[in-house]
C-alpha cells in the first residue's frame, strides 16, 4: 500500500481544494480573489472562534463548569438556554450572510463581486441556518425553558432524550460551520431539490453537507416532539386540565404534533437523496425510472406544516405578551386554542401550493388553493383576539410589547400576499420571483423571528434574575423593523417586475433602485443585531441595578412567573394546584401567592448524562465521515451510537434526591427575600426600583 | 374496569406490579407516540412504492422477482414470533420465573433470526438477477421499502438480546419490565408493517 493509497483511506476525499483560498491561488483573477477572501474571512471567523473559544474557557478555568453544569446537564432550562445561544450564534452568521447577498444584488447590475457559485452557497445557507438552526433551536429552546414551569412540572418526561435532541441539533449547526472551512456547502438552494443536487450534476460535498446537516437536525427534531408532546400530555399539575394551559403551551403541543408527523418526510427525502448519490438508488434522477416530483412531494409534506410549526410557537408568545402587558386576560382564549388547532391540521393539506406550476391539473390546484386560503381564517381569528385583548387594558409598551405590535402590522400584510400566492393562476405569474421571497420574509420574519426575539425579552430576567436593557432593546426592535420593511417591500415590487429570486446579476436597470433600498434595510437589519448584541453586553454590565430576583418583573399571570427568577432546578417546592386559567394573577388578587408550604418533601430529579454529547460528537463525526468518504469515521461514529445507547440502559441509579430540607430552606430563603423588597407599580416596571415583585394592582 | 388497571390501553402489566405500572404510564405512551412517527415514515415508503410500481426502466418487475412461497414462509415466521412474543409478555405480566419469559423471549429471537436469513436469501437471489437498487426507481422504492422493515427487525432482534442479558444482571426490575412492554409493543407493530408489505408487495405484485 502506498502513502497516497493510506491518505486516500484516511482522508476520502478531502484534499487542499477543500480550503476556501486554494482556487484563487491556483488561479489569480480579481474575481476569484474577491471571493476567497470573502470566504476566507468567514472561515478565519470561524477557525478564530474554535481557538478562543477553549482558550477563553481554559483561561477563567471554566472546563468543568461548562461541563458538569451545561454540557451534561439534561435540565430542561439549561438545556433551553443552549438551544437559544445555538440559534443566536447561526442567527448572527445568516444576517451576515443575507446582508451580503443584499450587497451582491444591489451592484449587481450587470456583474456584481460574488461569482454564481458563492451566491448560490449564501443562498443555500441562509435558508437552511433560518430554518433549521435559528427558527427550530430558538423555539425549542423557548418551550423547553417555559413550558415545563408554566404547567408545573419539575422536567421533561424523557430529559435525557432531550438532551441528545439538543446534541443532534448542535452536530448538524457544527457541520454547516464546518463547510464554511472545508468547502465548499451546497449550491441547491434550501429546498434541495434533485435533479440538481443529484449525482450526475453534483458529484462535490455540497448536498451530502446539505443532507446529513438536515438529517441530523430533523431526526433530533423528531424526538423533541415527542418529548414535549408527551411531557404536555402527561406532567401537567394537578388541576391543569387541557384547557386551563396557557395559550403557549396549547401551541407547543400542536408545535410538537407537527414535529411527530412532520419531520418523518423530510427525513424519508433527504435518505432517499443519500441513497441516490451513495448507492446509485434511483429515486429522483433523471435517468432508470427516477422521479423528482416524489422528493417534491415529500419535501413540502415536510416544508408547509414546517412553516406552521415555526410561527406557531411565537403566536404563544405573543399571546403571552399581549395578555401580560395589557393586565387583561387573553380575549377568546378558546377561539385561539380552536384556531391553533385549525391551523395545525389544515397545515398538512395544502403543501402543493408551493409547486401550482409543476404539472398538475387545474382542479388540482384549486384544491389546494382553496385550502391555502383557509388557513388565513383561523389566523385572522387570532389577530382580532390579540387586539381585544389589548382593548381597554392598560397598555404598556415595554420591548416584547413592541415586537408584538410590529408583528400585527407587518403580519397581516405577509399573510395577505400569501393569499394573492395562494390563488394559482397569479402564482404562475409571480412563482420563483422576488415577490415570493418578500411574501415568505414577511411571514417569517415579523411572525417567527419578532416572536421569538419578544419571548427572549420576556423571560430573560425570569432564566438570569435581570432584566435586559431596555433603551438598546428599543433600538434594535426599531431597526429590525424598520430595517425588515426596506429590505423586503421592494422585493414585492421587483418580483412584479420579474426578477427572479436567487439571481446573482441582472441586466435590468430598473430593477436598481429596488435592490439599493433593499440593501439600506439589510444594513438597519445588521445593526440591528448589532443592538441585540450591545444590549446583552450592556445589560450584563448593568445586572445589579435590574435584578428581579423575587421571579415577577412583569406582573405576570401564570404558573412560571410564581418561582424565583433564575428558578431553582426543581422548579416548585411543592408541586401547585391549579383551578384558574391565570393560577398566579389570581392567586395574587387574593393574597395567596408567596406562601410557605405546609410540608416539604424530598424531590427526585434526573442525573446529569454524557449521553447527549456523546451523540453530539458521534453524529457529527459520522456525517463529517459520510461527507467526505472517510469510511472508516463514519463506521466509528455509528458504532459509538449504537454502543452508547446500549450502555445507557445498563446504568442503574440515573436519578438523585434533593431532601426536602434543601428545598424548604431554598423556598425560605426567596420568602424572605419577596418579604424584602418593595413592591414595584407599572409605572416603575422598567426603573431599577423593579425588583420583581408586583404592587397589588387596584 | 378501574381507571388504575386500565391505565395505557394494549398490553399492560397490571396493578400487580405498582412502581412498574406506573412508571409505563408515561414510557409506554412516549414509545406509542414514537411508533405513530415512525408509522408515517413506512407510509410514506409504501407511498412512493406504490407510485413508482410503474418505473421499472424496462427491467423486471415484481412478476418476474417475487416468489410467492418464500414471502408466505416469511410471513408465517414473523407472525408466529408475534405469537411466541405475546407469551413473553403473559409470562412477565403474571410474574412467573424469568426462565420462562427468557425462553419465549429466546424463541422470538430465533424467529426473528431466521426471518432475517431467508430475506437477506431473498435480496441476494434479486441482485444474482441483476435486480439490484440502481436498476430502476422500482426497484430503488422496493429496496428502501422492504430492508427498511428489515433493519428495523435487526433493531429489534438486537434489543431482545439486550433484554435478556438485563433479565440476567438486572433480574426482572421496573426499567426491565417497562423496556420489555415497549420492545413487545416494537415487535408486533413490525408484525403489522409486515403484513402491509405481504400485501402491497408480494400479493398485489404477483396478483396484477
Amino acid at each position: 500500500m502506498t502513502i497516497s493509497d493510506l491518505l486516500h483511506l484516511l482522508l476520502g476525499r478531502l484534499s487542499w481544494d477543500a480550503l476556501p483560498f486554494w482556487s484563487a491561488i491556483q488561479d489569480p483573477t480579481l474575481s476569484n480573489i474577491v471571493n476567497a477572501v470573502i470566504a476566507t474571512g468567514a472561515a478565519g471567523l470561524v477557525v478564530i472562534g474554535a481557538i478562543v473559544l477553549p482558550l477563553i474557557i481554559t483561561w477563567y478555568g471554566k472546563w468543568r463548569v461548562l461541563w458538569s453544569e451545561w454540557l451534561t446537564s439534561v435540565d430542561h432550562k439549561r438545556i433551553g438556554i443552549m438551544y437559544i445561544v445555538l440559534a443566536l450564534v447561526m442567527l448572527s452568521r445568516a444576517v451576515i450572510e443575507a446582508v451580503l447577498m443584499r450587497s451582491q444584488q444591489a451592484f449587481g447590475l450587470g456583474g456584481g463581486f460574488l461569482s454564481p457559485e458563492h451566491f448560490s452557497q449564501l443562498f443555500t445557507t441562509h435558508g437552511s441556518i433560518m430554518i433549521f438552526f435559528m427558527a427550530m433551536p430558538f423555539l425549542t429552546g423557548l418551550i423547553n425553558y417555559v413550558v415545563p414551569l408554566q404547567i408545573g412540572a419539575r422536567d421533561m418526561s424523557f430529559p435525557v432524550m432531550n438532551s441528545i435532541s439538543l446534541g443532534l441539533t448542535a452536530a448538524g449547526a457544527g457541520l454547516v460551520m464546518i463547510s464554511l472551512v472545508l468547502e465548499k456547502f451546497s449550491t441547491g438552494g434550501w429546498s434541495g431539490y434533485p435533479p440538481y443536487t443529484e449525482m450526475a450534476f453534483n458529484p462535490g460535498v455540497g448536498p451530502d453537507y446539505w443532507i446529513w446537516a438536515v438529517t441530523l437536525s430533523s431526526i433530533g427534531t423528531t424526538m423533541t416532539g415527542i418529548n414535549f408532546a408527551v411531557t404536555i400530555y402527561k406532567e401537567r399539575a394537578p388541576g391543569i386540565h387541557l384547557f386551563r394551559m396557557p395559550l403557549f403551551c396549547w401551541t407547543a403541543l400542536c408545535t410538537s404534533i407537527i414535529m411527530i408527523f412532520a419531520m418523518p418526510p423530510l427525513t424519508v427525502a433527504t435518505l432517499m437523496l443519500a441513497l441516490d448519490r451513495y448507492l446509485d438508488f434511483h429515486f429522483f434522477t433523471n435517468d432508470l425510472g427516477g422521479n423528482l416530483m416524489n422528493y417534491v412531494n415529500l419535501f413540502w409534506l415536510f416544508g408547509h406544516p414546517e412553516v406552521y410549526l415555526v410561527v406557531l410557537p411565537a403566536f404563544g408568545v405573543y399571546s403571552e405578551v399581549f395578555s401580560t402587558f395589557s393586565a387583561k386576560r387573553l380575549y377568546g382564549y378558546k377561539s385561539l386554542v380552536y384556531a391553533t388547532m385549525a391551523i395545525a391540521v389544515i397545515s398538512f393539506t395544502v403543501w402543493l401550493h408551493h409547486f401550482f406550476t409543476m404539472g398538475q391539473s387545474a382542479n388540482i390546484n384549486a384544491v389546494f388553493g382553496i385550502a391555502t386560503m383557509l388557513i388565513g381564517i383561523p389566523t385572522g381569528v387570532k389577530i382580532y383576539d390579540w387586539m381585544l385583548t389589548m382593548f381597554r387594558g392598560r397598555v404598556r409598551f415595554t420591548v416584547p410589547m413592541l415586537y408584538a405590535l410590529a408583528f400585527v402590522m407587518l403580519f397581516v400584510i405577509g399573510g395577505l400576499t400569501g393569499m394573492i400566492l395562494a390563488n394559482p393562476t397569479i402564482d404562475y405569474q409571480v412563482h420563483n420571483t422576488l415577490f415570493l421571497v418578500a411574501h415568505f420574509h414577511n411571514v417569517l420574519i415579523p411572525g417567527t423571528l419578532f416572536g421569538m426575539l419578544a419571548g427572549y425579552h420576556f423571560w430573560f430576567p425570569k432564566a438570569f434574575g435581570f432584566r435586559l436593557d431596555e433603551r438598546w432593546g428599543r433600538i434594535a426592535c426599531a431597526c429590525w423593523a424598520v430595517g425588515f420593511m426596506l429590505a423586503f417591500f421592494p422585493l414585492y415590487g421587483l418580483g412584479l417586475l420579474g426578477m427572479p429570486r436567487r439571481t446573482v446579476a441582472y441586466f435590468e436597470p430598473a430593477y436598481l433602485p429596488f435592490t439599493l433600498v433593499a440593501l439600506a434595510g439589510a444594513g438597519l437589519v445588521l445593526c440591528a443585531l448589532g443592538s441585540l448584541i450591545v444590549q446583552l453586553w450592556v445589560s450584563i454590565r448593568k445586572r445589579e441595578e435590574n435584578r428581579v430576583y423575587a421571579g415577577d418583573p412583569w406582573n405576570g399571570r401564570t404558573l412560571e412567573w410564581a418561582t424565583s427568577a433564575p428558578p431553582p432546578e426543581w422548579n416548585f417546592p411543592v408541586l401547585p394546584e391549579v383551578s384558574d386559567r391565570d393560577p398566579f394573577a389570581v392567586a395574587k388578587e387574593s393574597g395567596r401567592a408567596y406562601q410557605a408550604a405546609g410540608g416539604y418533601e424530598d424531590i427526585t430529579l434526573p442525573r446529569n448524562s454524557a449521553m447527549g454529547m456523546i451523540i453530539c460528537i458521534a453524529g457529527a463525526s459520522m456525517a463529517f465521515g459520510l461527507v467526505w468518504y472517510m469510511w472508516w469515521l463514519a463506521i466509528f461514529g455509528a458504532l459509538v451510537i449504537i454502543g452508547a445507547v446500549i450502555a445507557r440502559s445498563f446504568i442503574r441509579g440515573t436519578t438523585r434526591i434533593i431532601s426536602a430540607r434543601e428545598v424548604e430552606e431554598t423556598h425560605r430563603r426567596w420568602l424572605q427575600a419577596v418579604a424584602d423588597v418593595r413592591p414595584a407599580s407599572r409605572d416603575d416596571e422598567l426603573e431599577p426600583a423593579n425588583h420583581g415583585l408586583a404592587e397589588a394592582s387596584a | 374496569m378501574s381507571a388504575e388497571a386500565r391505565k395505557h390501553p394494549g398490553i399492560n402489566l397490571g396493578t400487580a406490579h405498582a412502581e412498574a405500572h406506573d412508571a409505563a404510564e408515561v414510557v409506554v405512551f412516549g414509545f406509542w407516540v414514537f411508533l405513530m412517527s415512525d408509522l408515517v415514515l413506512f407510509g410514506l415508503l409504501f407511498a412512493t412504492y406504490v407510485v413508482m410500481l410503474g418505473a421499472t426502466a424496462g427491467g423486471p418487475g415484481p412478476k418476474e422477482l417475487f416468489d410467492i412461497k418464500s414471502a408466505g414462509t416469511e410471513t408465517f415466521i414473523l407472525l408466529t414470533s408475534s405469537f411466541t412474543f405475546g407469551m413473553a409478555s403473559l409470562a412477565l405480566k403474571y410474574g412467573r420465573h424469568p426462565l420462562r419469559l427468557q425462553f419465549w423471549l429466546a424463541v422470538t429471537l430465533i424467529l426473528g433470526l431466521i426471518f432475517l436469513g431467508f430475506e437477506i436469501h431473498d435480496f441476494i437471489a434479486m441482485f444474482e438477477r441483476n435486480a439490484g437498487p440502481s436498476r430502476s426507481g422500482f426497484l430503488s422504492a422496493f429496496f428502501a421499502l422492504v430492508p427498511t422493515h428489515g433493519l428495523h427487525v435487526t433493531a429489534g432482534s438486537i434489543w431482545i438480546a439486550v433484554m435478556m442479558v438485563q433479565v440476567v444482571v438486572f433480574g426482572v426490575d421496573t426499567p426491565v419490565k417497562t423496556r420489555i412492554l415497549r420492545l413487545g409493543l416494537f415487535w408486533h407493530f413490525l408484525d403489522i408493517v409486515w403484513v402491509g408489505i405481504f400485501s402491497v408487495v408480494y400479493l398485489a405484485g404477483l396478483a396484477r
